[in-house]
């Protein structure tokens, strides 16, 4: 059962705002997504591995060479805030 | 009570990678902020990481050297945390599937040489580096994405280390042992290589582990031990008093010698991981594995261990020359010209040595190549010069850049093997010093050799000492 203090720690750690009553209500469907999803733990999968991707590739890669960068004014024009060639956020520590 | 010091390793290799690990942004140090960035590494909305297949094989070209099962089978995922050094608000890296696992490094200690575990070897992305800023009554960051998407290594050791020393010299073993391999440039100074300690202390022989204390951001290898010695310390005294230690991540204070606690708040140690959707698995294959082993260089130990056996050299000899691969390097090319091993350890680890620190460069900058030094070092077997000329003639070509041919020859410094010219001075020595000379003739051996310093100083060095001494000898008894 999700309880009410483990949607208020999920929401700190998405850094999400809750109003009281919203709590209640993400309670309320986060439990019934879960539970629907719980009807699949009635299978039984002792011999199926996990599964880590529904596609089926592997090995995709590049080799290890440069390419073209953005230019830093185009990098910093959607900044909501910068200073000089920085992006500036508030305070972290 | 006598306790005992429990310590773990988590050190950060940054690879040597021309480019990111998901992305074609240029990995380079130093570059002006924010010029090294591209969607991808920018986390913006519709883009995809594409795996730098280098990057995996410097991972497996270290996890190798590091004795460790390579994951035939492994996947990224995705650590969450919000914070702003990452711009996606997540950072892939290796969770349950870790790249590879279980291995060892060998490190010296005072009692032989002991196997220091480790854990696991995983690849992950590098975040982006902040500047914290205090301007006035106002306070904010400023964020430089160039860092973010460089690849990185985390290599965890098992907590078998006991004390700041052995903590040190297994940081600086695999330090060593990643230039050996070419995978990573290791500057403590510019972030290339970190490490973060994790400590508790326990009563002695007991084998139940005490609460840990994580330490950040020393960043020298004497940092490390200074801050484990110091964090040791502290935890006694507060078991000592009865009090309980506090699980938390400290800061290393360098100037005032103390580590500091770094308050963060609970939550942010739950990452959630999950698989990075964006990335398929990545299947190592044996023959992969096997191809990169065989190419793997001569590591540290073993060059060492060939340096005594080949070369007949003494232990700590062998262990100086073979610090880094530059100057094995060095030392062997060297040999190649003029092969006599002990000579030239000699030469390289206190002449060369002492130019190269004085004037701050390493030795592949050094002004004076190995064929250089061999041609020197030939002039004074052939009796040309003599040694303390040598070791004038070897500093003047490091300072000039020229041979050793060149500057005896337009300095005169041609060693002087003449007898009768060496026999005139040594003659004016004795008639310029009465009062040496009787006091050798008494039994005061050691006037002798003032003596022969005086031939030397007028001669500046160039006489042959043993035949000054043996003409000395001949001319005091003649008397």
């Amino acid at each position: 059962m999700l309880s009410r203090s483990e949607v208020e720690h999920v929401a700190a750690l998405a850094r999400l705002e809750l109003s009281e009553e919203e709590k209640e209500l993400f309670a309320q469907q986060l439990r019934e997504i879960i539970e629907y999803v719980n009807i699949l733990q009635e299978l039984p999968t002792d011999d199926v591995p996990p599964l880590v991707h529904v596609v089926p590739l592997k090995n995709v890669w590049r080799e290890d060479e440069v390419e073209e960068h953005l230019e830093v004014e185009e990098v910093l024009s959607r900044a909501p805030d910068r200073e000089e060639r920085f992006f500036r956020v508030s305070r972290v520590v | 009570m006598k306790y005992e010091a429990v310590i773990g390793l988590e050190i950060h290799v940054e690879l040597k990678t021309e480019s990111k690990i998901f992305c074609s942004c240029r990995a380079a140090f130093g570059a002006e902020p924010n010029t090294h960035v591209c969607p991808v590494c920018l986390g913006l909305p519709g883009t995809l990481p594409v795996l730098n297949r280098r990057a995996v094989e410097y991972a497996i070209m270290a996890a190798l050297a590091l004795n460790c099962e390579i994951t035939p089978y492994c996947k990224f995922d995705r650590k969450n945390y919000f914070y702003p050094d990452l711009p996606k608000n997540y950072q892939i890296s290796q969770f349950d599937l870790p790249l590879a696992q279980n291995g060892y490094l060998e490190i010296d200690t005072p009692s032989g040489p002991k196997r220091v575990g480790i854990v696991r070897l995983h690849l992950e992305e590098d975040a982006g580096k902040l500047v914290h800023v205090q301007s006035g009554s106002s306070s904010y960051a400023l964020v430089d994405y160039n860092r973010a998407g460089v690849p990185l290594i985390e290599i965890v050791s098992a907590p078998d280390l006991r004390s700041p020393e052995e903590a040190r010299a297994y940081a600086e073993k695999l330090r060593q042992i990643m230039l050996y391999l070419g995978v990573s440039d290791c500057k403590m100074e510019e972030g290339s290589l970190r490490v973060d300690a994790n400590i508790s202390v326990r009563p002695a022989g007991s084998d139940v582990l005490g609460v840990k204390t994580e330490i950040k951001n020393v960043n020298s290898f004497r940092s490390l031990s200074r801050a484990l010695a110091y964090e040791i310390e502290r935890h006694v005294a507060c078991l000592e008093r009865g009090e309980k230690i506090v699980q938390e991540t400290r800061g290393w204070d360098e100037e005032r010698g103390v580590t500091f606690s770094m308050r963060s708040k609970e939550e942010a140690h739950d990452y959630r991981y999950f698989p990075e959707p964006d990335l398929p698995p990545l299947v190592i294959d044996a023959e992969w594995v096997e191809s990169l082993r065989k190419a793997l260089p001569e590591l540290p130990d073993a060059k060492r261990r060939r340096f005594i056996e080949e070369y007949g050299l003494p232990e700590n000899a062998a262990t100086v020359l073979t610090a880094t691969p530059e100057v094995a390097d060095y030392f062997e090319e060297t040999l190649k010209f003029y092969p006599q091993p002990r000579q030239v350890a000699n030469w390289v680890m206190v002449e060369l040595a002492r130019c190269l620190n004085a004037a701050g460069i390493s030795i592949t900058a050094s002004p004076v190549k190995p064929q250089a030094l061999a041609q020197l070092l030939k002039l004074m077997d052939a009796g040309i010069i003599s040694g303390k000329i040598a070791k004038d003639i070897f500093e003047e070509m490091f300072a000039t850049g020229k041979d050793a041919e060149s500057i005896v020859k337009e300095k005169g410094l041609t060693q002087i093997t003449d007898e009768e010219t060496i026999r005139q001075v040594v003659r004016e020595v004795i008639a310029a010093n009465p009062k040496v000379v009787a006091d050798y003739k008494g039994g005061k051996e050691k006037a002798l050799s003032f003596l022969v310093g005086q031939v030397m100083k007028a001669t500046r060095g160039r006489a042959n000492p043993g035949l000054v001494n043996q003409l000395l000898k001949e001319e005091l008894s003649r008397e």
